[in-house]
C-alpha cells in the first residue's frame, strides 16, 4: 500500500487504542471516590439513577494489558500499514514452512510408491490403502466414497470408461482434467420434439426398453444424422473425445426416458476437473493406481 | 407557563404494534430454525423441493430472528425508552406508522424471496436490492423518529440507554448501505460494486457489525433500561457506562476481518481484526458488570421474578459469548474453530441466550405497562418459558461446542503417511447426535415461545388496548 494509507492505517489503529486509555485515564481521574458508594450522579431518568461508583479495578486490569497485548502484537506481527513487524511473520511464509516439513516428513513415502510401476502398484494393499485415503478427500465428494459416482459423475467401479481404461489414460485424465460437452440436440440444432421423442425410443431400444419400434426406426435414421459424428454409427461412442458408448446400458446422467429426453433438449457438460497443482505428481501416481484397483 | 398546561402523552401504539409482533415474528423465525435443524438431521425433510431447501431456508431463518423478532424487540423497547426517558412523546405518529408499516413490508418481502431463491448472496444481507432501498427509507425514518425526540427531551442529559440505541441506528444505517451497493441487472439480479476479497471484507465488516450495533449494542440499550427498572435499583456505575459504550462502539467496527483468518485478506487486515477483537473483550464485558451489578441489593428478587431472571440469565450468556468471541478470533484458535459448528454455538449463544432473553424479559416487562395492566395474565407461565428457554439454549450450544471442536479435530487429524485421517463425511456422520440434541435444544427453545404467545394473548384479552394510545407522561 502507498505510504499514504501505511500511516492512515497505522494511525487509526494505534489511536483507538490510545482513545480507550485515554478514555480510562480521564474517567479514572474525575473519580470522585474510590470505593462503592450511595452516590448519584444527580441524573433521574423515567425514576432510574446512576450511582457514581468507580469502575471495577480488575475490569480496569484486564483493558489495559488487552491493549498492551494489542501495542505488543503490533511491534512482532504486520497490522501497521506496510509495517512488517520484527518476527518477519507472514501468512504465506507460515504455510510455506508447514508444506516443507511435511513434504521432508511424508515425502519419501510417496516417492516410493511413484517409482512402482502403476499394475504392481494397485495390486499393494498397503499402497491402495493410502490412495483410499487420498480418493477420500480429493475424490469422493463427486465419485463417491466407494467410488460407484452419482448422476453425472462416473462410475469408477465397473470398468467402463469414457476416456478409456488403460493407466496412461487414467493419469492423463488426473493431471489434465476432462471437459466432456454433450451439444444440445447434438449436431442437429432444428430436431423437433417429436424427433427428440422418438430419438430416445431408438436409444431405449438398445436396451430392449423402447415399446414403439416405428418411433425407434425413425430415430435411428435422425441418429446417423445428429448423433453419429461422435457416439459412432453402431452407437458404441468414441473414447477419444469421451462420448459414451450409447448400447451398454450405463447412462452417466440416467437412464430413464425423462432424463435421455432432457439430455437430448438440453445438453450436457461434464468437468472433471485437473489436479495438477493441487497433487503432487506421485500423489497422482499413487491415485491413477487406485482407480485402476476399483474396477477389477 | 403554558408548557405545564399542555401535558404530555406518549405514543404507545407503534410500541405496543411492534411489540406484538416480536411474539409472532419470534415463533416464525424460530420455527423455520427448528425445522432446517431438523433438515439436517433427517435430510429428506427438504421434501425434493427447492424452495424449502436448506441453502434458502437458512437465510430466512436468520432473516427472521434477526431483524423480524430482534427488530421488532428493538423497535418496541427504544420506542418506549426514547419517549419514558426523554420525557417526550415520539414526533410524529404518522411517521411512527410508516416505520412499523414499512418494517413489516420489509420482512413479508423477504419472507417470499429468500425461499423463492431471489439473494444477494451476502450473509445477513441477502435481500436483493428493491428491498434493500425499502429497508434503507424506513431505517432512515426510524433514525429521524428517535433522534427527533431525542432533541424534543425535556431531561438535561441524555440517558445511557439512548446512548447504545442511537449508536445502532447510526451504524446499521452506514453498515447496511455500504455493503449494499450493488450494480441491478434486473429487478432481482443486482451484483455487488464491489470484487473479491474487497467484497468480502466488506461483508464482513457488515456481518460482524450485525452483531456488534444489531445485535450487540442495540441489546444493551434495552439492558440498561429494562434491568434497572425492573429490578427498581439505580445503574450500577454511570462511569463504567461511558467507558465502556464509547470503546464498544470504536473497537467494534474493526472485528470483521477476523471473519477472514486465513484467507487472501492481507495479513495487517486479519492481525487488526484479532487485536481489536481481543481488546473488545473489556468493553463487551463492562455492560455485562453494570447490569449485573445493577442487582446488588435486589438479588432476592430473582427468587420470585421470572422477568428479572430472564434478563439476569441474559447477561450471563451475554458475558459468556462475549469472552468466547475473543478467544475464538484468536488465529491459532480460529484455526480450528472455523468452519465448524461451534461457530454456530458461540452465533446461538448470543442469540438465544443474551438477543433472545433479554428481548423476552423486556416485552414480558412492557406487554402489561402498554395494555395498562397490572401485571401479566401468569407470572407461572412465564417462569415455565425461562426453564424452557434456558435449558434449550443450554442443550443447543453444548451440542455445538461438542460437535464444533470434534469437527475441528477430525478435519486436521494426520495419519503416519501425511494423509488425513477422515473424510468431511466422516466428520458429517460423527456430527449427526449432535445434530440432533441441537434440534432438540431448538424445539424445547421454540415451545417456550409458544408459552409466550399464550400468556401474552391471555394478558391482553382482559383490556380494550385503544384508550392507551396516547398515555400521560405521569403514568
Amino acid at each position: 500500500m502507498t505510504s499514504f494509507w501505511s500511516f492512515w492505517v497505522s494511525f487509526i489503529s494505534l489511536g483507538s487504542i490510545f482513545g480507550c486509555l485515554w478514555l480510562i485515564y480521564v474517567t479514572r481521574k474525575s473519580q470522585t471516590s474510590d470505593v462503592e458508594t450511595e452516590n448519584t450522579t444527580g441524573h433521574n431518568f423515567d425514576g432510574i439513577e446512576e450511582y457514581d461508583n468507580p469502575m471495577p479495578k480488575w475490569w480496569l486490569y484486564m483493558f489495559i494489558i488487552t491493549c498492551f497485548f494489542g501495542f505488543a502484537y503490533y511491534i512482532i506481527y504486520p497490522g501497521l500499514g506496510n509495517f512488517k513487524g520484527v518476527a518477519d511473520w507472514t501468512s504465506t511464509g507460515q504455510w510455506e514452512a508447514e508444506v516443507a516439513q511435511a513434504e521432508e516428513k511424508y515425502g519419501h513415502i510417496f516417492t516410493e510408491f511413484a517409482a512402482t510401476p502403476l499394475i504392481e502398484l494397485s495390486q499393494d494393499k498397503n499402497a491402495m490403502k493410502v490412495g483410499q485415503r487420498l480418493f477420500a478427500n480429493n475424490c469422493a465428494s463427486c465419485h463417491g466414497s466407494a467410488g460407484r459416482g452419482s448422476i453425472g459423475f462416473p462410475n469408477l467401479t465397473d470398468n467402463d470408461w469414457l476416456y478409456g481404461g488403460d493407466p496412461e489414460t487414467i493419469r492423463t485424465t488426473l493431471i489434465n482434467g476432462r471437459q466432456g460437452a454433450m451439444p444440445v440436440k447434438g449436431l442437429n440444432p432444428s430436431m423437433s420434439n417429436g424427433d427428440v421423442d422418438d430419438l430416445a425410443h431408438y436409444l431405449l431400444s438398445f436396451s430392449g426398453r423402447s415399446d414403439d419400434d416405428t418411433a425407434a426406426a425413425r430415430g435411428a435414421t435422425m441418429y446417423q444424422t445428429a448423433c453419429a459424428a461422435c457416439h459412432g454409427t453402431d452407437a458404441k461412442g468414441m473414447q477419444a473425445i469421451g462420448a459414451p458408448n450409447l448400447t451398454d446400458n450405463v447412462w452417466l446422467y440416467g437412464g430413464t426416458k425423462k432424463r435421455i429426453t432432457h439430455t437430448l433438449l438440453y445438453g450436457r457438460a461434464g468437468v472433471m476437473p485437473s489436479q495438477t497443482g493441487k497433487l503432487s505428481e506421485e500423489k497422482i501416481h499413487l491415485l491413477t493406481a487406485y482407480v485402476m484397483s476399483l474396477s477389477k | 407557563m403554558s408548557t405545564e398546561i399542555n401535558q404530555t402523552t406518549y405514543n404507545y401504539k407503534v410500541v405496543r404494534q411492534f411489540a406484538i409482533m416480536t411474539v409472532v415474528w419470534g415463533i416464525v423465525g424460530m420455527a423455520a430454525g427448528v425445522f432446517i435443524a431438523a433438515q439436517l438431521v433427517w435430510p429428506q425433510l427438504n421434501f425434493d423441493t427447492a424452495w424449502l431447501s436448506f441453502g434458502r431456508i437458512r437465510p430466512l431463518h436468520t432473516n427472521a430472528v434477526i431483524f423480524a423478532f430482534g427488530g421488532s424487540a428493538l423497535f418496541s423497547t427504544s420506542l418506549y425508552v426514547v419517549q419514558r426517558t426523554c420525557q417526550a412523546r415520539l414526533i410524529s405518529d404518522t411517521l411512527a406508522s410508516f416505520v412499523f408499516w414499512g418494517w413489516q413490508a420489509v420482512i413479508v418481502a423477504a419472507i417470499i424471496t429468500l425461499p423463492m431463491g431471489l439473494t444477494s448472496s451476502k450473509e445477513y444481507a441477502e435481500l436483493e436490492w428493491p428491498i434493500d432501498i425499502l429497508l434503507a427509507i424506513v431505517w432512515i425514518s426510524y433514525a429521524v423518529l428517535f433522534f427527533g425526540t431525542i432533541t424534543k427531551r425535556k431531561t438535561r442529559h441524555i440517558y445511557v440507554a439512548n446512548w447504545f440505541f442511537g449508536g445502532f441506528i447510526l451504524t446499521v444505517a452506514i453498515l447496511h448501505i455500504g455493503n449494499s451497493l450493488v450494480v441491478p441487472v434486473t429487478l432481482t439480479k443486482s451484483y455487488s460494486i464491489y470484487a473479491g476479497t474487497v467484497d468480502a471484507m466488506m461483508q464482513w465488516w457488515y456481518g460482524h457489525n450485525a452483531v456488534g450495533f444489531f445485535l450487540t449494542a442495540g441489546f444493551l440499550g434495552i439492558m440498561y433500561y429494562f434491568v434497572p427498572k425492573q429490578a427498581e435499583r439505580p445503574v450500577y456505575s454511570y462511569r463504567l457506562s461511558i467507558v465502556h459504550f464509547w470503546a464498544l462502539i470504536s473497537l467494534y467496527v474493526w472485528a470483521g476481518a477476523h471473519h477472514l483468518h486465513y484467507s487472501a485478506l492481507p495479513d495487517w487486515a486479519q492481525s487488526t481484526g484479532m487485536v481489536m477483537s481481543l481488546i473488545l473483550l473489556a468493553p463487551s464485558w463492562g455492560g455485562m458488570i453494570n447490569g449485573m451489578m445493577t442487582l446488588s441489593g435486589a438479588w432476592h428478587k430473582l427468587r420470585t421474578d421470572p422477568i428479572l431472571r430472564f434478563l439476569v440469565v441474559s447477561l450471563s450468556f451475554y458475558g459468556m459469548s462475549t469472552f468466547e468471541g475473543p478467544m475464538m478470533s484468536i488465529k491459532t484458535v480460529n484455526a480450528l474453530s472455523h468452519n465448524t459448528d461451534w461457530t454456530i454455538g458461540h452465533v446461538h449463544s448470543g442469540a438465544l441466550g443474551w438477543v433472545a432473553m433479554i428481548s423476552i424479559g423486556a416485552t414480558y416487562h412492557l406487554i402489561p405497562k402498554l395494555f395498562g395492566i397490572a401485571e401479566m395474565y401468569s407470572t407461572r407461565m412465564i417462569n415455565v418459558h425461562f426453564w424452557l428457554a434456558t435449558a434449550g439454549t443450554v442443550l443447543y450450544i453444548a451440542a455445538m461446542w461438542v460437535n464444533g471442536i470434534m469437527q475441528g479435530l477430525m478435519w486436521r487429524a494426520v495419519n503416519t503417511d501425511g494423509t488425513l485421517t477422515y473424510s468431511f463425511v466422516e466428520s458429517l456422520e460423527a456430527s449427526h447426535y449432535g445434530y440432533l440434541v441441537r434440534f432438540v435444544g431448538g424445539a424445547i427453545f421454540l415451545s417456550g415461545m409458544f408459552v409466550m404467545a399464550l400468556n401474552v394473548w391471555l394478558t391482553v384479552k382482559q383490556r380494550d388496548a385503544k384508550a392507551l394510545d396516547s398515555v400521560p407522561a405521569a403514568a
